[in-house]
């Protein structure tokens, strides 16, 4: 083994790979959300229509997209790896065990993690295979925005958005913070600030995303 | 020392390693709320021997909370209910008569049962002998002030060194994990002068001893330092893993 994989292979290493991906996959919610909030524009999805067909025809953005899934898949891998191994380390489990010393959710991160995975599958099926593997939005049949529409007339569907943006809540609220902390990031003019910026980050990014679905359903988009 | 307390304890016993290992029950009657955790321990003993029962196996040694020996995981907290001690500190007066008292040992594969409460912790001794050291002579005591040092650099390295080794953190975390430990371990040395020589090697050595020893990752739940008798900061994770990748990408082995 060289020592590339030696080193991002030992117990710190699975970590920073978590961090690295993690907060790649922060910044690509933050373009996901920003451009699928212009559907709160309700001008009939005009605005957001033209910014689906940007990020559907830019080359930049199209090439980042391997990047994303390159990021996604290494995230659930070493997660899984992770969540494995540790499971490993404690064969007699404990009769009694305190739950106060830490918060349920920055115990659950595999579980939010399995949520979000299942929630992922559903979410791609509806909308990035329809609009890259079927001509249903590129020959002009329709466009997303009267996919959106669509899909969200289901109240199971909103339900488990809904749910998909709980879990993400919680994901982000325990590794918005833990990622800079596996990179080192511990200081105290700039902890106080990640902490509270990831808290509001995971608040309103899920909140925002979840608002669609049911702000659809509910006809408030027109 | 007579007291009025009287408690149910749910203790685990295991002959040795090798053996499966079981909960039994004892009414303990009679207790002080001013005997400390470990002193209600051995009047138990006392009462087993006088029956002509084996007593139960249990670590300890200083009894003022410097040597880090100590290791019951009581009512599902190491050390158990009160933060920032250790067992031996821990009164009786913490409990209410009356009350069912459940007493592990420490569980981690890595620190396998010895003996009913009794662990063994060597995998932290191996940690250490990886990296933990100084090896360049330091010769006789320097003059004050001849080894310049930042009043918050001794301060920190000062913290980290309050490590006692107990293993609560291991106990504590959810993956089993040395993290903050091992962390301590190396920010103590990382931020004085004394540990440069070996800076580079430190971090990197003691990390693959702990991933050899089969202790888990960081989730960084924090449950660690909330369960630490010398209440180490997580910070000193950040540190470790600064050191560590900055080991990794600047040494030359």
């Amino acid at each position: 083994m060289s020592w590339v994989t030696k080193n991002l292979s030992s117990s710190l290493g699975r970590k920073l790979i978590m961090a690295v991906t993690g907060l790649s996959l922060v910044a690509f919610l933050v373009v996901h959300c920003g451009i699928n909030a212009c559907i709160f524009v309700n001008d009939g999805g005009e605005t957001f229509n033209a910014a689906a067909e940007f990020m559907a025809k830019n080359f930049f953005i199209r090439a980042a997209e391997f990047g994303l899934f390159a990021g996604l898949l290494l995230h659930i891998i070493d997660g899984l790896v992770l969540w494995s191994a540790n499971s490993k380390k404690r064969p007699v489990k404990y009769a009694v065990v305190s739950k106060t010393n830490s918060t349920w959710y920055s115990r659950s991160m595999g579980l939010l993690g399995t949520l979000l995975l299942i929630f992922l599958v559903l979410h791609l099926k509806h909308f990035w295979v329809v609009s890259r593997f079927t001509d249903h939005i590129t020959s002009g049949e329709e466009t997303l925005f009267q996919e959106m529409k669509e899909t969200f007339q289901y109240l199971w569907v909103v339900i488990v958005y809904v749910v998909g943006c709980i879990s993400l809540s919680y994901h982000l609220l325990h590794g918005f913070q833990s990622a800079f902390q596996s990179l080192g990031w511990n200081h105290p003019k700039y902890t106080p600030f990640v902490k509270s910026f990831g808290a509001g980050f995971a608040i309103i990014v899920p909140l925002v995303f979840a608002a669609m679905p049911v702000a659809i359903y509910l006809g408030f988009i027109q | 020392m007579e007291g009025n307390m009287n408690l149910t304890l749910k203790v685990w016993r295991q002959k040795n390693a090798n053996t499966e290992g079981n909960f039994e029950t004892y009414d303990v009657t009679g207790i002080s709320e001013d005997m400390s955790f470990l002193e209600m321990f051995d009047v138990l003993n006392e009462r087993l021997i006088n029956d002509g029962k084996e007593p139960i196996a249990f670590d300890h040694d200083c009894r003022e909370g410097i040597c880090g020996m100590c290791s019951m995981y009581i009512n599902g907290s190491p050390h158990g209910p009160k933060r920032g001690v250790t067992t031996c500190q821990l009164h009786m007066r913490s409990f209410q008569s009356g009350e069912t008292i459940t007493v592990e040992p420490w569980r981690a594969s890595a620190f396998p049962v010895v003996k009913d409460l009794v662990v063994n912790r060597s995998s932290f001794d191996r940690i250490i002998a990886a990296g933990g050291f100084v090896s360049v002579n330091t010769g006789n005591a320097q003059d004050a002030n001849a080894l310049p040092i930042p009043k918050e650099n001794a301060d920190d390295a000062f913290a980290a060194a309050a490590c006692i080794g107990c293993g609560a953190c291991v106990a504590a975390c959810k993956n089993a994990s040395a993290m903050l430990f091992t962390s301590a371990k190396i920010s103590q040395l990382s931020l004085l002068p004394q540990g440069q020589a070996e800076r580079l090697i430190r971090a990197e050595k003691m990390v693959a001893q702990m991933d050899a020893e089969g202790f888990g990752a960081c989730t960084n739940t924090g449950a660690c330092e909330a369960e630490c008798p010398k209440e180490i900061s997580l910070e000193n994770i950040a540190r470790m893993n600064r050191e560590y990748f900055g080991a990794v990408v600047s040494s030359k082995g």
